[in-house]
């Protein structure tokens, strides 16, 4: 049968999510799922209160306690006044209007892009947000999932929904396959690099091909969590079998025959054959090497076998300029080989690679191996259930014996709000997603890289080619 | 929300690329939990020295521009975090307009729920009033939301741009999207309805 109407992914859960349309306004857009965190949610909370206003469904609002936790000692009480402020703060809305929360010392708290999944909330076709860019995380289950700020939760608590423009679509197709120590981080550090940290702005990326399709969950949340950083307002990719397995007794999830329901539905989530994107971008998959970032932004990107590039190479004079600051920032000289950039710090963690996979491939590298001297290397799991998992496993264990520290989950370095943070000058090794001035710490300076990458780096020293591991 | 009308301003040219909200606004500085009081915190790492005192050298410090509440920037202003701190940093410092070739999607958005307008003009224009900032230590500009245009006293820039009749509506009305939506709350229940 010839299907008159092909639809994209976009379009399907689009539509079946508007609840009000009126031309040239911007739809009322159902949400399903609403994750909250303790540093962009106190001000929305105080809104609702001056107005009134009450959660109108507490039951579809999820919080976590995430980015100010300490990855110490919690028996402590937390050094930081505001942070403490700002976690009590969350537990006491929560309490007020009837919202989960999983705190600090809930035994499943974790990051909130890593315990949504984990905990069976993300589900395919839903319409998830969240005042978080990354929370295009979730879009690997095929939702759209998308980050908004704080004056938007507001009104998604007060209404359950939101006014949105619908996004342009783009398909990034990645076909062929990944060579040994290719890793979905360097897909997608290969991407943002390919098309520049604006290159999707006002797009809903879908993620398609023979690369993605092989690809674990916990890889494609690595790459639809970047998104962001290629300036897309989110990131998908269409449910298929390794979704469904994935979700499958997950705690939150729908059990029995209403899984097989469920499965039937999500089913037909994809691009219709003959749907049309509104721009394509094709990514060899066997032109991807093991990345690394030079500068302070995710588009400043070569692979490992290369050196640092020379700003008068770049097109235009604000890329020069930004180029040449970025060195600057980076204490780094154009010509440098990669492979012999020292590094201080090594951190493995956050939304993007602190999932039990990422922890097990950067054990793989250590295995029987030590930390260099000069280093100092830390592994933040992304959450409570991902760290006993590793433990369970003896996966701490090999991190121990090489002088790596096994922290407790949370956002930790990822950007530094609670007391891990890079000293000035200090240079990181990092599978987190943004390489920003002062990202990790004022001064501080980040190589983005996979978690095999930041793995050897830290066993080295410097950056080398996990390939020739 | 204030609503906003006319703005008469002068201009400073921060000429950079990629400017992300990191920047905008340290995350040291996200812990607070009102709305105000973030616009001393505005560029922080590249306004203040460690020890606090102003870096005299970046041109937001410059006595010229202390005044200014129109902002000239380049492309993809505001990337990053969704931290609408961002756009409450900008307008508590008193920055009322953003002028750039592009904006990052989440910053846009949370720039038209605080009564601070983001106005996209083509590269060259922008390239263009930043030059003339430079050479007249700003401009003094009048930005008329209700005709969509970008003036100077004796008309030598005049400049028309586009901007969504949804939220201009808004921003002229200084209107809560909460209460607008609110308004169709039937459709709402009904929806719920249906879903279940
Ligand atoms: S891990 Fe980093 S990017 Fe992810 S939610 Fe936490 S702070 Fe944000």
């Amino acid at each position: 049968m010839v299907n008159n109407n092909p639809k994209t992914l976009l379009d399907k859960i689009w539509e079946s999510h508007v609840v009000y349309e009126e031309e040239s306004q911007p739809s009322i857009l159902y949400v399903d799922l609403h994750l909250i965190h303790e540093v962009t949610t106190p001000q929305a909370f105080e809104g609702l209160r001056l107005a009134g206003r009450k959660v109108r469904r507490p039951d579809l609002t999820v919080a976590t306690a995430d980015h100010n936790t300490p990855t110490w000692d919690r028996a402590k009480p937390i050094t930081d006044p505001i942070s403490k402020q700002q976690l009590t703060t969350l537990s006491e809305n929560c309490k007020e209007f009837g919202i989960t929360l999983y705190d600090m010392n809930h035994p499943l708290q974790g990051i909130v892009h890593v315990i949504g999944p984990e905990q069976g909330y993300t589900r395919p076709g839903m319409v998830i947000v969240c005042g978080d860019s990354h929370t295009s995380t979730h879009g690997a289950f095929g939702s759209l999932a998308f980050g908004i700020g704080t004056s938007e939760v507001e009104h998604v608590l007060a209404t359950q929904t939101l006014r949105q423009f619908k996004p342009k679509s783009m398909e990034i197709r990645v076909d062929g396959s990944l060579g040994f120590g290719v890793t979905a981080k360097d897909v997608i550090l290969g991407i943002i690099g390919k098309i520049g940290v604006a290159g999707a702005t006002g797009y809903a990326v879908e993620y398609t091909g023979e690369v993605i399709r092989s690809l674990s969950m916990e890889s494609r949340m690595t790459i639809c969590n970047m998104s962001i950083e290629a300036g897309g307002r989110a990131g998908m990719v269409a449910p298929d079998k390794t979704t469904f397995q994935y979700i499958e007794g997950r705690t939150n999830a729908p059990k029995g025959e209403e899984f097989d329901k469920s499965i039937e539905k999500w089913s037909s989530l994809n691009t219709d054959v003959g749907a049309e994107y509104d721009k394509l971008v094709c990514v060899s998959g066997d032109d991807i090497e093991p990345y690394v970032t030079w500068g302070t932004n995710p588009g400043m990107v070569v692979p490992v076998t290369e050196v640092i590039p020379d700003p008068e190479f770049f097109d235009n004079l604000q890329e020069k300029e930004s180029a040449a600051r970025a060195l600057k920032y980076m204490g780094l000289k154009s010509g440098t080989p990669i492979s012999e950039i020292a590094i201080d710090r090594v951190f493995i963690g956050s939304c993007t690679n602190s999932r039990i996979e990422d922890l097990e491939a950067a054990a793989l590298i250590i295995q029987g191996r030590r930390v260099n001297a000069n280093v100092s290397a830390m592994v933040v799991p992304g959450s409570y259930a991902v760290k006993k998992e590793a433990e369970n496993l003896g996966i701490d264990k090999i991190f121990k014996d090489a002088g790596f520290d096994w922290r407790e989950a949370g956002c930790s370095m990822c950007l530094g709000m609670n007391p891990d943070i890079l000293d000035p000058g200090e240079r990181c090794a990092s599978t987190s997603n943004r390489n920003f001035e002062g990202r990790q710490g004022k001064g501080g300076r980040t190589h983005l890289v996979s978690p095999q990458m930041a793995a050897a780096a830290a066993i080295a020293g410097h950056f080398v080619d996990v390939r020739d591991w | 929300m204030e609503p906003f009308k006319i703005l008469k301003g002068k201009t400073v040219p921060l000429d950079r690329v990629n400017i992300d909200t990191d920047q905008i606004i340290p995350k040291q500085f996200l812990k607070r939990i009102e709305r105000t009081g973030f616009g001393e915190f505005l560029f922080n790492d590249w306004r203040f020295n460690n020890d606090g005192s102003l870096k005299k050298d970046f041109i937001l410090n410059k006595d010229i521009y202390r005044s200014s509440s129109i902002l000239l920037t380049g492309d993809n202003f505001g990337s990053g975090s969704s931290r609408e701190h961002a756009a409450w940093a900008l307008y508590d410092y008193g920055f009322r307009s953003i002028l750039a070739p592009s904006f990052a999607d989440i910053f846009y958005n949370n720039c038209f729920q605080n009564g601070l307008l983001p106005i996209i003009l083509p590269k060259e224009k922008i390239i263009d009033l930043i030059d003339e900032s430079i050479n007249n230590d700003g401009l003094e500009l009048t930005i008329d939301l209700e005709s969509q245009v970008i003036f100077n006293i004796n008309l030598e820039i005049n400049i028309k741009f586009d901007i969504d009749p949804y939220r201009k509506y808004c921003m002229l009305n200084g209107l809560d999207n909460i209460g607008l939506t609110l308004q169709h709350i039937d459709k709402i229940e009904k929806f719920e309805k249906l879903k279940n």
